[in-house]
């Protein structure tokens, strides 16, 4: 267990989970203790209450899956009257995930959650595989300056100490993306968000109703990619890096290039216990490496076939 | 959080495999979860073994619970091997090991009173309606069912059946045994004579909302089982829509796996549901 403090907020462990996978939290407490891990990111919350995408949701791709759950959310109301209060309870730092359409429902829907009690920080959805190919605010994404300038009005209305982090996808701009969001004052950028992507209803043969994004252990090589080039060219900015981590040796692997903490998404769906998992199976393996001497020295080699 | 006995997630020994027509009948070892089991339950299991391509859950009726035995408590899932991950479960042998999540959801509602009940089962939807009519006996219901299925060799729990209902009736679609004809040619008829007051189904969607509506006109109750499609089976990823009229008014979408898999007939919005299929 190694805490981490970001911007005056401390993180009991390095693994969270990743937003849209945990449930209301409820369900996930159900399997593991929420104290143990380092932050609860809730499903992404919306000022308008959403139905999501009609239909089949989920396709299973090999090694993957694709998901267009169409932001189902109870709306930023009904969230915070129902659903933060119990999970502000838990012992676990909470971490709320936000988009918008526009400038002002984001500056909103900051300046509410950010007020809120129980909540640890703010996570700035910018990457709805879901809003790809539309040109939503947010998703203009070659727009370095409509990001930075829509990170800096969400930290100018959350509090202080309670860090605002931008979540982003696996792109070739990611670094003129991190860039712009450090500059408009996020503490922190996660990376990566599903990507987005196309894959058949295998009952109809239709694409799915929603716009659609692929999660999971296919995902892990570009979302490692993406830590490792911000990382590389922003050693300042903190990193939490997410995408396919199913274990401990998944975790450390984002750590060592460059992430302060994880997040575990997909794996969950597989297995509920999956964050306390990968969190023993990382402090395993930094035991390992306190027994063994220097970081990297013993470390096995290869991937076990 | 609460102090209910929540699902289980452990590694579930295969303790046995039998063929039951072109079904396999798996029996699983799951402490802990028998003693949690009510009819209409599932488990989400998961296929590939270590390191496998295939990440989601299969969600399977749990059909018979053994509390206590030799190997400890058990579980009886039925798998119909249609797809990689079932096949993939059909081929099982003895010894190998499953994960396994569960109970998992809302089960089938039991009457107060002594009532009348319709079961309706279509292949291996039968699974989850042996152990709810047993239950509904003990609570003194007359249990009657009704089973349909494409052929005669996707009939499901036959001899289990005429163990513990009053009366069975079978419907096929292409008529190699029982009534030709489908859920929704013999069903009328048969809540008339049966007088039943609940209508359980666990049938596909097309032949559920045929059930609400007919059990609605009659004045009965349903209560639906929906096939939940994964990943998950645990509430964790919405990926299971159900569009439901809320129990206090107003249209909402809730999960298959988490509010249901059953749900009360007349709460479905059903062109909603299927229409987005």
């Amino acid at each position: 267990m190694t805490a981490w403090t970001l911007a005056g907020a401390t993180f009991p462990a390095r693994v969270w989970t990743a937003s849209g996978c945990g449930g209301t939290g409820r369900e996930l407490a159900a399997y593991l203790d929420l104290a143990r891990i380092g932050a609860f990111v809730t499903r992404t919350i919306t000022l308008d209450p959403s139905d999501g995408t009609p239909g089949r949701r989920v396709v299973e791709v090999p090694g993957g899956l694709l998901n267009a759950i169409g932001t189902q959310n109870p709306g930023l109301d009904a969230f915070l009257a129902t659903e933060l209060p119990p999970l502000a309870q838990q012992q676990v730092p909470v971490v709320v995930s936000i988009t918008a359409d526009e400038v002002g429902e984001y500056a909103e829907l900051a300046r509410r959650v950010g007020a809120s009690p129980g909540v640890r920080g703010v996570e700035v959805n910018l990457s709805l595989p879901a809003y790809a190919d539309d040109s939503r605010l947010g998703n203009r994404m070659g727009n370095t300056f409509q990001v930075g300038k829509l990170i800096g009005t969400v930290r100018a209305e959350v509090p202080r100490g309670v860090p605002v982090l931008a979540k982003l996808g696996p792109r070739e701009d990611a670094v003129a993306l991190a860039r712009a969001c450090a500059e408009g004052g996020a503490d922190a950028v996660v990376l990566v968000n599903a990507v987005p992507a196309l894959a058949l209803d295998p009952t109809t043969g239709q694409a799915l109703a929603g716009s659609a994004g692929l999660s999971g252990p296919a995902l892990r090589p570009l979302a490692l990619r993406a830590v490792s080039h911000v990382h590389a060219e922003l050693p300042a900015l903190p990193l939490v890096g997410v995408g396919g981590i199913v274990s401990g040796r998944d975790a450390r692997a984002f750590l060592d290039a460059g992430a302060s903490a994880v997040q575990v998404g997909t794996a969950c769906l597989a297995d509920p216990t999956a964050p306390v998992r990968v969190l023993d199976e990382l402090d395993e393996l930094d035991e390992l490496d306190e027994l063994d001497g220097p970081v990297g020295g013993d470390r096995p080699e290869g991937t076990p076939t | 959080m609460t102090s209910a006995p929540g699902p289980l997630r452990l590694d579930a020994e295969v303790l046995n495999v039998r063929k039951a027509g072109p079904y396999r009948q798996l029996t699983l070892v799951a402490d802990g979860v028998p003693q949690r089991f009510r009819p209409g339950n599932v488990v989400a299991l998961g296929v590939g073994g270590e390191g496998s391509a295939l990440l989601g859950l299969r969600s399977m009726w749990i059909h018979r619970v053994r509390p206590t035995g030799t190997w400890g408590g058990t579980v009886e899932v039925v798998v119909d091997p249609v797809g990689p991950g079932s096949r993939w479960l059909a081929g099982l042998r003895e010894g190998a090991v499953v994960p396994l999540v569960g109970p998992l959801g809302r089960p089938f509602a039991l009457p107060r009173d002594p009532v009348a009940c319709l079961l309706v089962g279509a292949g291996r939807g039968v699974a989850p309606l042996v152990p709810l009519a047993e239950r509904l006996r003990e609570r003194g219901c007359v249990v009657h069912v009704l089973s349909t299925a494409v052929d005669e060799a996707h009939l499901f729990a036959a001899l289990e059946l005429r163990r513990v209902a009053r009366s069975v009736s079978v419907a096929t679609t292409d008529g190699s045994v029982g009534t030709e004809g489908t859920v929704a040619d013999v069903l009328p008829e048969l809540l008339d004579r049966s007088g039943a007051d609940v209508v359980y189904a666990c049938t596909p969607t097309a032949d559920l909302r045929v059930v609400a509506a007919v059990a609605e006109e009659r004045g009965a109750w349903s209560q639906t089982a929906l096939e939940v499609p994964g990943p998950c089976g645990t509430g964790l990823c919405q990926g299971c829509p159900v569009p439901i009229v809320a129990p206090h008014g107003g249209a909402r979408v809730v999960r298959a796996c988490h509010e249901g898999p059953v749900f009360r007939g007349d709460r479905v919005r059903w062109a909603a549901l299927e229409g987005a299929r």
